[in-house]
């Protein structure tokens, strides 16, 4: 294990040595030390190596990860896995507004909640939040997945596509287009094994569906009010 | 004699309020229910370039011998932060657009063009193609608030990275693809089923503002290793106070992109009524980018109605360092070409005026998805075309320049120029042609 210590090593240090990781490399497990909300912190990364992240992380924290396993020990800031394409990124704590925003894959846990406009356009990434997630989640979202353990807060799913959403408890208000499904044994079996994955332990039976009424698709005069 | 020109001389009077086109439109609007969508820019005229001329040199300045003296052109963008900045031989570059509205073929011939020419291209809302990557020497990868086909292995592949805030046809709005553009690959490149229109959102998913765009801008930086130049687009509206934004956040280059300049799909409403025209946004930039001493620091690409080396030395006159072109390259490439006029009609349009790129029937190949039509764009043959006309183009503008007495694009400046009317002395802060009155400044 290689230790980086943020109040004595740059940004652009720790960072240059995990994107070095991609071409060579010489060390799987990497401890950053001393976050105190810094930005950027290990975005960009393209190589299956593990950071632990020890404090508070501000915005994109993994931002973009490709391959790599990354737990924050604290909070993290706006924008945590954005765009992420495969990995796992893990927020031990609460997480900002805009969590997975755009992600095309990998698996996004954040074991608190979630602000304001999680998975918004997630296109393809899993995200399992253990506490509430807030207003406009999964906003224009395309594909992939969010599992939220507690509530939802206002217009979830707004003009949603394709991305499956599973609430356990309260839904304040659902956004244009998106409407309760029904659960299906594939669900089921789907939820079961993503909460597995993401090592929630929860019933899968006590969630409910949310997805697209497919009904804002192509554009109908009819819908205008909608629009 | 055309069927106007006979009830004119018969002495029938069309209305100005109520032309044509404005009744056309209000039984479109009657019959469909739906607004107007179309590509292109603003047909309106607007003050432009063509209300400003050069004042070339006589007793009181040096000209250049118009074929043998020195005229540089060449263009470094992005020496603010980035470890590889680009140099374009031609300060003339293509604007970004997308692969989806345009068919791959128009893409490469691009590409091409641009390479021949060793100028840069620009991706566009729908990510980066293969074919577009392979044949432009330079590239620069659009970050848009859309994200589709976003992918940080593309992002590295990049020469530069444009993060787009809004474009001049529409600034304040989102993009869209209609269904009948969304085949197999458009649909997979976008992660989105296939037939189904997209709208591409108008803000970015994760953040709000300039200090959040700070943030992003060292993220992507951080992400590409502070290797590439990243650039700031905006459509004109306030450049003055975007501008200034956009340095604060970061920016090695800015791109101010006018209200002429073309989109793909817009409603009509939009494309003629947001934003201000080119020619007013110029001095607003230019001023921002004085008061904060970045002016060529941070260098300065105008895009939006450029058409000839005229408008591309009078930017550069009035501070660009360089301008981007989008319906020109199409037109060099053969949209709206008369050979294709009888097709055009069969569609409800005609030759020179066609401009709905969003239905995917370009007879020419270039704005479709279709694979018959877009076989119809030979994409060497293309890029030929484009290679000549970004040729020509740069010429011209070293015609003038050398006319102006000047041994770099670059040192042309607004003393070298003079407007023919007032509106277009007060926007582009030049004097009205024979007197020393530039409107709006020394109290009147
Ligand atoms: C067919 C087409 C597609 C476009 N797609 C995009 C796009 O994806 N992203 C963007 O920032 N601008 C897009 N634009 C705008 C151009 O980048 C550029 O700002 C504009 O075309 C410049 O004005 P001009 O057409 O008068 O040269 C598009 C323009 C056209 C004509």
């Amino acid at each position: 294990m290689k230790t980086l210590d943020l109040t004595t090593t740059s940004l652009r240090e720790i960072n240059q040595a995990l994107h070095q990781q991609s071409s060579e490399a010489t060390e799987r497990e990497w401890l950053i030390t001393g976050a105190k909300g810094d930005h950027n912190i290990a975005c960009g990364l393209d190589a299956a190596i593990s950071v632990d992240i020890k404090g508070h992380a501000g915005y994109y924290c993994a931002g973009m990860n490709k391959s790599a396993h990354v737990v924050v020990h604290g909070n993290a800031g706006q924008g945590v896995a954005e765009n992420m394409m495969s990995g796992t990124v893990r927020v031990k704590g609460q997480a900002s507004q805009s969590a997975g925003a755009t992600a095309h894959g990998g698996l996004l846990v954040i074991e608190g909640d979630a602000g304001a406009r999680c998975g918004i356009s997630l296109k393809g990434a899993e995200i399992v939040v253990g506490g509430n997630v807030g207003h406009m989640s999964c906003f224009m979202a395309q594909a992939g997945a969010l599992v939220v353990c507690g509530d939802a807060g206002d217009a979830l799913g707004d003009s949603l596509y394709e991305t499956k959403i599973f609430v356990k408890g309260s839904v304040a208000s659902l956004g244009a287009d998106c409407i309760e499904k029904e659960m299906t044994q594939e669900n089921l079996d789907y939820l079961t094994d993503l909460l597995n994955r993401a090592g929630v332990d929860e019933d899968p039976k006590s969630f409910k569906r949310y997805g697209s009424a497919r009904s804002l698709y192509n554009f109908k005069v009819d819908n205008v009010s909608a629009y | 004699m055309s069927d106007n020109d006979l009830n004119v001389k018969a002495g029938l009077r069309e209305s100005a309020t109520f032309d044509a086109a404005t009744m056309t439109e209000i039984r479109r609007a009657a019959e469909t229910g739906i607004y107007d969508i179309r590509g292109f820019g603003a047909k309106r005229k607007v003050p432009h370039f063509d209300d400003l001329l050069f004042l070339g040199a006589s007793m009181s300045r040096y000209p250049l011998e118009g074929y043998r003296e020195k005229c540089n052109t060449q263009v470094t963008l992005g020496t603010r932060f980035a470890k590889k900045p680009i140099v374009i031989e031609t300060p003339v570059t293509i604007a970004g657009m997308s692969f989806g509205a345009l068919s791959a073929n128009a893409k490469e011939a691009l590409g091409r063009g641009a390479s021949a020419c060793g100028t840069s291209t620009t991706t566009g809302d729908g990510g980066m193609t293969p074919e577009e990557r392979g044949q432009s020497t330079k590239l620069v990868y659009q970050y848009l608030p859309s994200r589709y086909g976003m992918n940080p292995d593309d992002l590295r592949k990049a020469d530069a990275i444009e993060v787009v805030l809004g474009q001049g046809a529409k600034p304040g709005g989102g993009g869209m693809l209609l269904g009948q553009k969304i085949t197999d690959r458009v649909a997979q490149m976008r992660t989105l089923p296939k037939g189904v229109d997209q709208r591409s959102a108008c803000r970015h998913p994760d953040w709000t503002g300039p200090d959040d765009l700070a943030i992003k801008i060292q993220e992507l930086r951080e992400i590409t290793d502070w290797q590439v130049p990243i650039y700031i687009k905006v459509g004109a509206t306030r450049t003055y106070y975007d501008v200034k934004l956009a340095v604060k956040a970061g920016a090695d280059v800015v791109v101010v992109d006018g209200m002429q300049g073309g989109t793909a799909a817009t409603q009509e409403v939009f494309i003629e009524h947001v934003g201000i025209p080119t020619l007013a946004a110029i001095p607003q930039a230019v001023q921002a980018l004085q008061e904060m001493g970045m002016h060529r620091k941070v260098q300065l690409i105008v895009s939006g109605g450029i058409r000839n080396g005229a408008d591309v030395a009078k930017a550069m006159a009035l501070g660009a360092d360089a301008v981007a072109i989008g319906t020109a390259a199409l037109v060099a490439l053969g949209c709206n070409h008369p050979k294709w006029d009888a097709e055009f009609k069969k569609i409800g349009s005609a030759a020179g005026y066609y401009d709905d790129y969003h239905e995917g029937k370009d007879p020419a190949g270039i704005s479709t998805q279709d694979p018959d039509l877009m076989k119809r764009l030979d994409p060497e043959e293309g890029g030929r075309r484009l290679a000549n006309y970004l040729r020509v183009l740069t010429m011209e503008a070293q015609t003038l320049a050398r006319a102006c007495g000047k041994n770099d694009l670059r040192n042309l400046e607004p003393e070298d120029l003079v407007a023919l009317n007032v509106e277009a002395a007060a926007m582009a802060r030049v004097p009205l042609a024979g007197t020393t009155w530039v409107p709006g400044q020394g109290g009147y």
